[in-house]
């Protein structure tokens, strides 16, 4: 027989089977965090490193979803109204940055994400957290978890902005519509992504009729609620699909900008 | 085929015990609770498990098999090599009575404090109505055979005694979301659902769903769709104004 030795806390509490063991997991159980960490790690050098860079996001007529709504005069391009000078330490990817970031931040998948692989808050089911307290989403900071819904309804502002990019991708370099490049397709599928994304959206479905106590009286949202219902059942796979959407359609234009690539035409 | 498997069985009660090795014979299409109900026939007559039906559907036979919360009945040997150890122990959030049986009243004590369902007034002619569309959602939450697997998983009890004062677990948030989905119940839930209950202690990463042998979406359509309404109730100033007001009410 082997005799285990009182655990301090956790499973450890008095009364419970006496187990030493943090957690008798076989399985590899640590491989989803690693790779969670490893890819928003990996996202958000990146990301960052391109925030600051300042160049190479705009090669007409396509600009890079890192900049765009771009709001400062210092813009390059004219995809959106210039509206002040800005400190030129600041990029006008800094401006906007709020936005992307605090909608994936609170978003309920990317929560669950980073508290399991970052956070270890638990790293896997049924194994131990290393920390002695715990009160989850009560209290200052992660409350603010609970105005998801606000970065919901602006990140549908943004969806609108790079979905008006993808149109204005149609005309070719000197403004005249009717061209279509790889580069097209790159913008309207990112922004394809990310309706997809928002749409499946835990608020949106809780927006469009989850908060409804009967849906037989309002027929329609039960219709809506439906459809959001279907897609966010593949939320988890559109939260990561848009954001290498993002990333790719940035480094496509960045390609692009610095001449290492030649944007194939279609017409 | 039938082949011997190496097991390892937590024997003991509240005041000690630990894991204990033993060879069980194996065939062919068994069970966990097959193998525990062997070596309780051949080896260790003393051995304590709770179980009914064998059928996944009493929800007795709770515990974690190779550190995974289970049913002992829904558990294939085959899901195992032959030459793997199997580990079975009781469940790990429940104090222990002796070896795989626990005392799961926290959960008792949890579901008997959550205020029961309040229905509207009956139509004039001493019905009461509702439509198929209006209840489905809360079906899906009915399926639960009450087995305590999301409960004992569930990182905010298991990994800190502490809460168990203020938190009442997947099972039973999902029991208040439930409830306010109801197209006939009257009691807003909202507000002890965070406040006496503990909906925010959830940080929906998700353990409950991933343990349901019912397979039940305790995560996205319970627990996060309560969290929603009460961020109507408790966070949004634009829904809370709109209540003040008078406009929107509860819908
Ligand atoms: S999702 Fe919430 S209730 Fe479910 S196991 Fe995780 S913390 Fe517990
Ligand atoms: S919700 Fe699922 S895991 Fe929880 S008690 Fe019910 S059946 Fe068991
Ligand atoms: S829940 Fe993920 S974006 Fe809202
Ligand atoms: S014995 Fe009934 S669920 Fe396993």
């Amino acid at each position: 027989m082997t005799t285990t030795a009182p655990a301090p806390a956790g499973t450890g509490a008095p009364g419970r089977a006496r187990i030493a063991a943090r957690h008798l997991r076989t399985d590899t159980w640590w491989v989803q965090p690693a790779i969670t960490v490893a890819v928003l790690v990996a996202f958000i050098i990146y990301s960052t490193l391109r925030a600051f860079e300042n160049a190479n996001y705009f090669v007409a007529p396509y600009i890079s979803p890192f900049y765009s709504p771009c709001i400062t005069k210092s813009c390059q391009g004219s995809s959106f109204p210039e509206l002040f000078t800005g400190p030129s330490f600041l990029t006008p990817a800094i401006y906007i940055l709020v936005v992307p970031l605090g909608f994936r931040l609170t978003c309920y998948y990317y929560r669950k994400a980073y508290y399991r692989a970052f956070w270890l808050s638990p790293p896997a089911c049924a194994v131990a957290e290393p920390h002695k307290t715990y009160t989850g989403e009560t209290r200052f900071p992660l409350v603010f978890q609970n105005i998801h819904r606000y970065f919901f309804v602006a990140g549908l502002v943004f969806n609108v902005i790079l979905t008006y990019d993808a149109v204005l991708a149609f005309r070719d370099k000197n403004d005249h519509w009717g061209h279509m490049g790889l580069g097209t397709l790159v913008l309207l599928t990112n922004a394809a992504l990310l309706w997809l994304y928002s749409l499946s959206c835990h608020s949106c479905r809780h927006i469009v009729g989850g908060k409804l106590k009967s849906f037989s009286k309002h027929p329609m949202r039960y219709k809506f609620w439906q459809v959001v219902s279907r897609l966010n059942g593949s939320h988890m796979k559109l939260a990561w699909v848009s954001l290498f959407g993002v990333a790719l359609t940035d480094f496509y234009v960045r390609l692009l900008a610095t001449g290492a690539f030649n944007d194939p035409k279609f017409f | 085929m039938t082949y011997q498997a190496k097991l390892r069985v937590w024997r003991g009660d509240a005041e000690g015990g630990g894991l204990r090795d033993y060879t069980v014979e194996v065939n062919e299409g068994e069970v966990v609770l097959d193998i525990i109900h062997r070596l309780q026939a051949t080896q260790a007559g003393d051995l304590a498990v709770r179980w009914n039906c064998k059928a996944g559907k009493c929800g007795s036979c709770s515990a974690e098999i190779n550190g995974r919360p289970r049913l002992l009945c829904l558990t294939r040997m085959g899901d195992f090599s032959e030459d793997e150890v199997v580990t079975i122990t009781p469940m790990r959030t429940f104090p222990v009575i002796r070896d795989l049986v626990t005392d799961v009243s926290y959960n008792y004590e949890k579901a008997a404090s959550i205020p029961g369902f309040t229905p509207v007034a009956r139509d004039a002619d001493g019905e009461h109505r509702m439509q198929q569309v209006d209840v489905e959602r809360s079906q899906e939450f009915r399926k639960c055979i009450e087995c305590f697997l999301c409960q004992d998983v569930c990182h905010v009890v298991r990994d800190h005694e502490d809460n168990k004062k203020v938190y009442a677990g997947p099972r039973f948030l999902m029991r208040i979301a439930e409830l306010d989905m109801h197209p006939l119940d009257n009691l807003d839930r909202r507000k002890v659902a965070q406040e006496n209950f503990g909906l925010g202690m959830c940080n929906i990463t998700k353990c409950c769903s991933e343990v349901c042998p019912e397979g039940i979406h305790i995560t996205d359509n319970a627990l996060i769709p309560l969290k929603e309404r009460v961020v109507d109730r408790k966070y949004d100033p634009l829904t809370w104004l709109g209540a003040k007001i008078g406009r929107r009410p509860h819908p």
